[in-house]
């Protein structure tokens, strides 16, 4: 069996037939979206601020940390609540970039924030979070480590931005053009699905 | 309006379909939508990023500016590139915890890592009466939030803004062929910021000392201390030596690290100490202005006492792999209005990211200079 018949199997068989995706995994996309897209602006405008620097990671360190956490919670609330099925107009090489990149998505998710953390644990950095409350340092002191992790950090960023910017294209592509109805499966309101049928 | 589901296309479209109705006029107008929505997010992007303001001074443009004076020494810092690590601890006698909560202020003995350097970007420069002294510190209380600080012994800060400080890192650029800053450069540089003329008539006015031991290191950036009652103040704090004060001589022509080696046979003597003075700022005192003095009159509260016991090279000691960044502040610290503070937090950032993974080679103060 192919990946994707995986896939495509596993999301059929466990989808609600609503053909949207369950109101959790809804508020968790929308939620981590506003999030990640804005530790990527703040991420690109803090190294290019010297005004605002300090004010920007201040905000940074927090905000990662909590990525993290909710991405725990949404690859958990994943395996409780699978995906609906793929709509019917997206053929199989899509339905395999599609969900590509959604998992390439989900490991970003994991590494952005544990590759920060682990930078700044290599740099000997404080992980302050807000006031008296800061992490412990999950790496041991090493310059070379921070500089190979500071370097991992940009490029993942920006892989970050660039699959972002190919969903979103997507997307838009579904919603626009082909209009067959992509964006309802993650809309937050309710729509009626096909196999609904009340 | 969400889309009724029952309208949607059921079957996946053949590739005919697909050509056929990205070919309706309707279609052109949404991809240009797409193409105009796509824009302003990568344009936004973009933007927010720096990279369409070529003009605008940037962290890694700041660093650049400090490579292109000074030449790339690789492994060393792009500022205070000369120094050597010393260490020892900070004794608080506890009157600091009315100002403010940080545990570093509570009575009780505080491991120091600190290092002495000279101020510009050339690693192997000879020690002078010119080059202005740096101390950097971090505090590293045993249950409580680190704090580090990087002070010099000058009274107040020649430059108000992080701009200023890049321009007079242009005009007080050595030409090779004169061995000096040129004149000219100099002239406008003051000419252009008479905050740097009144700064610097302040700075002439009081002697410098002998070299780091007898030196009064400090803070210049306004800070704000809150207290366990909430109660915010404005601080600016210095080092003041327990050594008695002598005034700085000619420079040694025999030994270009003679300043350096004066602070280690110093140290070897016996532990080297500093009061820790905490200025407290009045309403209408400015904070974000480090080209101002505050008035003598302000209250000086005595926290505790630095003892500086131990020095070692940069490369065995821990200080070289530190960024003595000044807004690595405890629960109690908070940094002021003054913008030299943010860009200073952000330029340290960046000249260590730079230096983090370049080969390290011995620096000017060796290891056989501090062990004879």
């Amino acid at each position: 069996m192919s990946g994707i018949e995986r896939v495509t199997r596993e999301r059929a068989s466990r989808s609600t037939g609503s053909g949207q995706f369950t109101l959790p995994s809804r508020i968790l996309h929308w939620t981590m979206a506003a999030m990640i897209l804005t530790m990527l602006y703040v991420g690109v405008a803090m190294v290019a601020s010297l005004a605002d620097y300090h004010i920007l990671i201040s905000i940074h360190r927090p905000l990662g940390i909590a990525i993290l956490v909710l991405v725990i919670v949404r690859y958990v609330n994943r395996k409780l609540n699978p995906p609906p099925e793929f709509i019917a107009t997206m053929p199989p090489e899509e339905r395999i970039a599609a969900h590509a990149s959604e998992m390439l998505m989900y490991a970003m998710m994991f590494a952005m924030p544990l590759v920060g953390w682990g930078m700044l644990s290599a740099a000997r950095y404080p992980i302050v979070l807000y006031g008296p409350i800061h992490l412990p340092p999950i790496l041991p002191h090493s310059p070379m480590l921070y500089a190979v992790l500071r370097k991992t950090h940009t490029i993942v960023a920006y892989l970050f931005f660039a699959t972002f910017i190919a969903h979103f294209s997507a997307v838009l592509f579904h919603t626009l053009i082909m209009r067959d109805g992509l964006i309802d499966r993650m809309v937050p309101w309710k729509v009626r699905g096909p196999e609904s049928g009340n | 309006m969400p889309h009724q589901s029952s309208s949607h296309p059921k079957e996946r479209p053949s590739a005919k379909d697909v050509l056929a109705m990205l070919s309706e006029p309707r279609s052109l107008v949404m991809l240009g939508i797409i193409g105009a929505l796509l824009l302003c997010v990568v344009g936004s992007f973009a933007y927010v990023g720096g990279w369409l303001s070529p003009g605008l001074l940037t962290p890694g443009r700041f660093v650049d500016g400090f490579e292109e004076v000074n030449g790339v020494h690789p492994g060393f810092r792009r500022n205070h590139a000369k120094g050597v690590c010393v260490g020892g601890y900070f004794e608080s006698n506890g009157k600091g915890a009315r100002l403010s909560k940080a545990s570093v202020f509570e009575l009780g003995r505080v491991a120091v890592i600190g290092r002495f350097s000279l101020a510009g970007g050339q690693p192997f420069a000879a020690d002078g009466p010119a080059a202005v002294r740096g101390f950097g510190l971090r505090f590293e209380p045993r249950h409580g939030e680190e704090w580090r600080t990087a002070m010099i012994d000058l009274p107040v800060f020649a430059v108000r803004t992080p701009e200023g400080f890049y321009e007079q890192l242009f005009a007080a650029k050595i030409d090779p062929a004169t061995g000096k800053a040129d004149p000219a450069k100099v002239t406008a540089f003051v000419a252009a910021h008479p905050e740097t003329t009144r700064a610097l008539a302040i700075i002439k006015a009081k002697p410098f000392s002998s070299g780091f031991a007898d030196a009064t290191f400090n803070g210049l950036n306004a800070f704000r201390f809150e207290n366990a009652a909430g109660v915010s103040t404005y601080v600016r704090w210095s080092m003041v030596p327990v050594d008695a004060f002598a005034p700085e001589g000619p420079a040694n022509a025999q030994n270009k690290n003679y300043l350096f080696d004066a602070a280690i046979a110093r140290i070897r003597r016996s532990p080297v100490q500093w009061h820790l003075i905490v200025t407290v700022g009045q309403p209408g005192d400015p904070t974000d202005d480090a080209t101002l003095p505050w008035p003598d009159t302000r209250e000086h509260v005595d926290v505790g006492i630095l003892t500086i016991d131990s020095v070692v090279d940069e490369a065995q000691g821990s200080c070289r792999d530190i960024n003595f960044d000044p807004l690595v502040l405890p629960n109690g610290i908070a940094p002021s209005d003054d913008p030299l503070l943010s860009a200073r937090s952000a330029v340290y950032s960046q000249s260590f990211t730079r230096r983090a993974d370049e080969t390290k080679e011995p620096s000017a103060v060796t290891p056989a200079e501090i062990n004879q």
